[in-house]
């Protein structure tokens, strides 16, 4: 006879490979190629920007779970780590050390935690953390230092502006189009490998994508947000450019300048704040997409995607609730 | 491209590790422990009292109603006593304890191999020699079969389904009956579509079980109307609705039953058991179960007596391994553990999965991260985490709102979380809440 | 002057305002007045406002109304309140409510560890009821406590504690209000509530057991056997033996003891007596037996004097000791 004590628990009795942890460092490995073209172009102060947002948000999160809420120790499961990265890619790669700090205790703090933790959030906290620094240090924020190729000099850089500042300047000022096109520093091509302007992360459309298809091939993401929102926006600011093609500007500027690919392919992607169902994903990346274009035209702000996916957060759990994927078996409606 | 269905399913490792093994068959056990209850409906009553002698084949408990099931002594000898005792389940239920003194069978029965092929029988006499053998789905679900073949007026059906799917990992016992007991399948199908007077009938097996497939599609030639339908491998294809909706493209509606489409849906066990029930005049006292485990010495296919305590299943095998952590009956997807290995083999007893002890510890929970995957794999269509949700806060009519009573309980919700939350532990909860609800309803 | 004239237009629209939104809100109120009993705001007052659903209506104010609605409440009553709540709500009502014994929950296992080996290992969502679902428990006593803490969880009073030695629920006496939660959420009915008793002495069979002697005693060292030791030697008929198991009727129950010593488990507990001190004090119980088999005829007749009775009887007891 055995004497070992057999274990009972109910079925199934197996379960595949996958677990949290894998899927957040998942996501961290699709964000390695932007991550060293960050570093390609903003030198140390790319890796600096990170160590700091990663090392702060590791902190926040653990002294929290373990000073206020008690916990285990949930720092392993990647997603402080996760939140630290995507923070670091959404600032200057000149912004002082302490309002990364503050960043970071806003995005695990009151973005995650005050939620619960992991998974009760309803905001994505890197995101909380974004547009709190964009709204409480807005000079700190938007003063982008220009790139330099490799280097790693920590002198203190020229400015400058985004493509997407730049623009919204020269049509407010009344300038057409076509000629702040001409006049802008930076061409096509230099968007989409990342030579221009910006956060650390959003800078190159290249690696962003590079990084989502390896996302949507390990089934980390689906492909229906990141299409809705590039879809929407490319057709928003298509019918705009159509209508007159001097005072707005064409669809490619809009999807390869500022947040878009970062925001479209890791933000809006954020399991925890994204529908479920794809029907749910489309309504969510087209709101996203509508609301982006707006604040990009119309808002005050040059810049809009962290607002618009933080708006269309708020309508997730709407979303989940009135989109239900289709009953087996569900009775279909005399014709 | 293969058949499947189309929504949702996963598809976890098959480890059929006794698939390349025959059948092979238990030594008759010293003390059988026959469940009086081993199917869904009204339970069946004792016809035998302390010391009585039976023989092997002997009635022993009658069906308790229409939607019931007969048991027979599986082998002769004296009647011990009738007991609660442990079953699968892991709660005490009335058994009949028979001390096994030899296997004298009862009159009539024909317990030679010859193949009887000839049908004579009426589908009338088909469908009573059937109730009267005790004769249960033996995929596991052990609704009675008679019942699933008397069509009710008004409805009709065109297609019987014989489900060869074997979706679970680890199992092979039907896989290793379709290559043993083609013929007898083969027959026992063509009996089925006499007793409900159909002219055709699907048998569906998954494509890893090729050399079956290959097997039976060679024979079924000799019998008319008979097909055999390779499938992608994808679990629950097993599962009834799923069955169906992989084979004919027909959706079972929402809280219906397979003859509402015209199908009826038999496991390749049960035709077996149909074949030596009305040709044999057998009744269901034994099955084949599968011992299985990447541990275990050699894992096999035995044809053992209901009845016989899965400890000496596992005797046969070369004993429980050392570092067993969990016995499961039943495949490690749908099966039940087991609290001790004295429980009896049942007629649901389609295998026994033994799992070492790092196989056997469930994933510490932690947080739903709304991942969606848990959606995306339910082949019914349902939201397990939301179900979830609901059913921790014990708001039951809501639950019965989401379509929970629609379940199938397959398992790929909380397979497939990588938060490893117990989802299905928790609708299950909520599955006998609503239905006692509904129950109460009723009345 | 500029200043003047915005300070006084502010101060117009906003009471103009004011003035507007108040009419609209009067309007709507008597518009869409619901008239309701004011006793039962009263009532609602009295009532201790833990909305535990002890009485079986939603909430207080639930019971509120159903109270100010019932024609007699007799089968009203508040457990958290007690007697004084529901006199003091009958005499807003004028109506009567008779006097019931305050109750308490007791835990009918003493299952820990030590008595009961455990068989097998639950591996799931720590909650009794889930586990109950799974199988019949991690031992091999298909009745007894799971351990998992599910009537800790559904008390609001704080009144139930895991012991961690014994794996067993502890029941707090001064905090239970006898609100049935932990009763109803017990998946194997091992709580139930039973009548606090004079000076909160109790005698019960704590175990749900209802095996045949054999494999109870298997099972577990202090499990009910079925005996009917306790049936034959109590002298008030208060045990009765049902399906292998004891149950002491705590309304006939005298305390007198007996059954306790009888029991060959060690199945029956008694709660609350001054320690027995071995032989010298042997005599107590017989002689409380006595007088309270003198006072059973009154009991029928009259439950009040036999409470008095009672506590005499329980007075003499402490000072014969």
């Amino acid at each position: 006879m055995n004497t070992n004590k057999l274990i009972v628990s109910q079925s199934p009795h197996v379960s595949d490979k996958n677990s949290v942890q894998k899927i957040m460092y998942t996501v961290l490995i699709a964000l390695i190629p932007a991550f060293l073209v960050s570093v390609y172009f903003f030198g140390l102060d790319a890796i600096r920007v990170q160590v700091i947002a990663i090392a702060s948000c590791i902190l926040v999160e653990w002294a929290i779970q373990k000073f206020l809420i008690k916990g285990n120790n949930t720092i392993p499961d990647g997603s402080a780590i996760l939140t630290g990265v995507l923070l670091a890619f959404n600032v200057p790669s000149n912004l002082p050390w302490w309002i990364i700090v503050i960043g970071a205790i806003v995005a695990i703090g009151i973005g995650k935690m005050s939620f619960g933790g992991l998974g009760k959030n309803p905001f994505n906290p890197a995101l909380v953390g974004r547009v709190f620094m964009l709204i409480s240090f807005p000079v700190q924020m938007t003063s982008w230092p220009k790139v330099q190729v490799l280097n790693f000099a920590m002198t203190d850089a020229e400015t400058g502006a985004t493509p997407l500042a730049i623009m919204k300047e020269g049509i407010s000022n009344g300038e057409p189009v076509s000629q702040i096109m001409n006049s802008m520093p930076t061409s096509y091509a230099d968007w989409l490998t990342g030579e221009m302007g910006g956060s650390l992360g959003e800078i190159s459309a290249l690696a962003l994508i590079i990084g989502g298809i390896y996302l949507v091939w390990k089934k980390v993401i689906t492909i229906h947000t990141p299409l809705a929102i590039f879809g929407s926006i490319a057709l928003f600011t298509g019918i705009l450019y159509l209508i007159d093609p001097q005072s707005f500007a064409d669809p490619a500027f809009h999807l390869l300048t500022g947040g878009v690919m970062l925001g479209a392919i890791y933000m809006a992607t954020d399991m925890v704040t994204s529908p479920m169902v794809p029907k749910g994903m489309w309504i969510y990346g087209i709101g996203i997409g509508v609301i982006t274009v707006l604040i990009r035209v119309w808002g005050a702000y040059p810049e809009g995607v962290s607002f618009a996916i933080l708006i269309m957060n708020a309508f997730v759990p709407l979303i989940n609730r009135s989109m239900k994927p289709k009953l087996f078996g569900e009775k279909k409606k005399e014709k | 491209m293969l058949k499947t269905f189309p929504k949702g399913g996963v598809h976890p490792e098959e480890n059929k590790l006794s698939a390349g093994n025959g059948i092979k068959k238990m030594p008759l056990p010293k003390q059988v422990i026959v469940p009086v209850s081993q199917h869904i409906g009204a339970p069946a009553q004792a016809v035998v009292k302390r010391g009585d002698k039976v023989k092997t084949g002997t009635l022993i408990a009658k069906a308790g109603g229409f939607v019931s099931s007969n048991a027979h002594s599986p082998v002769s000898g004296k009647v011990k006593k009738i007991d609660n005792m442990m079953d699968a389940a892991g709660f005490k239920k009335p058994c009949i304890i028979i001390d096994t003194e030899e296997d004298e069978w009862e009159e009539g029965i024909d317990t030679s191999n010859d193949l009887i092929k000839d049908i004579n029988a009426t589908s009338d006499e088909i469908r009573n020699k059937i109730a009267d053998a005790g004769i249960v789905g033996l995929g596991g679900a052990t609704f009675p079969t008679h019942v699933k073949l008397s069509i009710p007026d008004g409805k009709s059906i065109d297609h019987i389904i014989i489900n060869g799917a074997e979706c679970e990992p680890y199992l092979t016992s039907d896989h290793r009956v379709m290559l043993e007991k083609g013929h007898q399948i083969l027959i026992g199908t063509q009996l089925l579509m006499k007793a409900t007077g159909v002219s055709k009938a699907i048998i569906g097996i998954e494509n890893n079980k090729r050399d079956a497939i290959e097997f039976l599609t060679n024979i079924a030639k000799e019998y008319d109307g008979i097909h055999i339908q390779p499938l992608k491998v994808q679990y629950p294809q097993g599962g009834e609705k799923q069955l169906i909706k992989a084979l004919l493209n027909r959706e079972v509606p929402s809280g219906g039953l397979p003859l509402d489409i015209g199908c009826v849906v038999q496991n390749v066990g049960t035709t077996v058991a149909v074949y030596e029930a009305v040709q044999k005049n057998k009744p269901l006292i034994e099955r084949v179960v599968c011992v299985t485990g990447k541990s275990v010495k050699e894992p096999c296919n035995l044809v053992a007596r209901i009845g016989t305590p899965l400890s000496e299943l596992i005797e046969e095998v070369g004993g429980l391994p050392e570092d067993t952590g969990k016995v499961i009956s039943g495949g490690p997807m749908m099966g039940k553990a087991v609290s001790t290995t004295d429980i009896p083999v049942t007629k649901g007893t389609s295998g026994i999965t033994i799992f070492n002890k790092i196989e056997s510890k469930r994933g510490v929970a932690t947080n739903c991260i709304r991942c969606a995957r848990c959606l995306s794999v339910c082949p019914v269509g349902l939201e397990p985490y939301h179900l979830k949700n609901i059913s921790e806060n014990e708001d039951w009519e809501m639950l019965e709102q989401e379509h929970v009573m629609d379940c199938i309980e397959c398992g790929s919700c909380s397979y497939t979380c990588p938060a490893n939350v117990p989802l299905l532990d928790y609708v299950r909860l909520g599955k006998a809440n609503v239905s006692q609800i509904i129950r109460s309803r009723k009345k | 002057m500029n200043n003047m004239e915005i300070i006084l237009y502010t101060l117009l629209s906003l009471s103009g305002l004011g003035i507007i939104l108040a009419l609209i809100l009067y309007v709507v109120a008597q518009r869409f007045k619901v008239v309701e009993d004011p006793r039962i705001d009263e009532i609602d007052e009295l009532l201790p406002g833990a909305n535990c659903g002890g009485c079986g209506y939603p909430g207080c104010r639930g019971f509120a109304e159903a109270l100010v609605q019932a024609d007699s409440l007799d089968d009203f009553y508040c457990p958290v309140g007690g007697n004084e709540t529901m006199k003091a709500a009958a005499s807003i009502l004028g109506k009567e409510v008779a006097e019931k014994e305050k109750q308490v929950a007791v835990v009918r296992c003493q299952g820990s560890p030590e008595h009961r080996k455990k068989t097998s290992e639950y591996d799931g969502p720590q909650s009794c009821i889930l586990e109950s679902k799974t199988y019949s428990g991690d031992s091999d006593c298909p009745y007894a406590c799971l351990g998992l803490g599910d009537c800790v969880e559904a008390c609001d009073f704080d009144a139930i504690h895991m012991n961690p030695e014994t794996h067993l629920p502890e029941v707090i006496e001064a905090n239970c209000t006898a609100c049935n939660a932990c009763v109803e959420v017990c998946p194997h009915d091992i709580i139930e509530l039973r009548n606090a008793g004079k000076k909160s002495r109790r005698i019960y069979v704590s175990c749900v057991n209802e095996d045949k002697g054999g494999p109870a005693k298997k099972a577990c060292d202090v499990a009910c056997i079925g005996c009917g030791k306790c049936v034959k030697v109590c002298a008030f008929d208060a045990i009765t033996l049902e399906n292998n198991l004891a149950y002491i009727d705590y309304e006939k129950c005298k305390l007198c003891r007996k059954c306790v010593d009888e029991c060959p488990t060690n199945a029956i507990v008694e709660v609350n007596f001054p320690p027995k001190k071995k032989k010298t004090e042997k005599k107590p119980p017989p002689d409380k037996k006595e007088t309270e088999k003198k006072s059973q005829p009154k009991d029928n007749t009259n439950q009040a004097s036999e409470n008095e009775q009672e506590q005499q009887n329980s007075n003499s007891d402490e000072t014969k000791a």
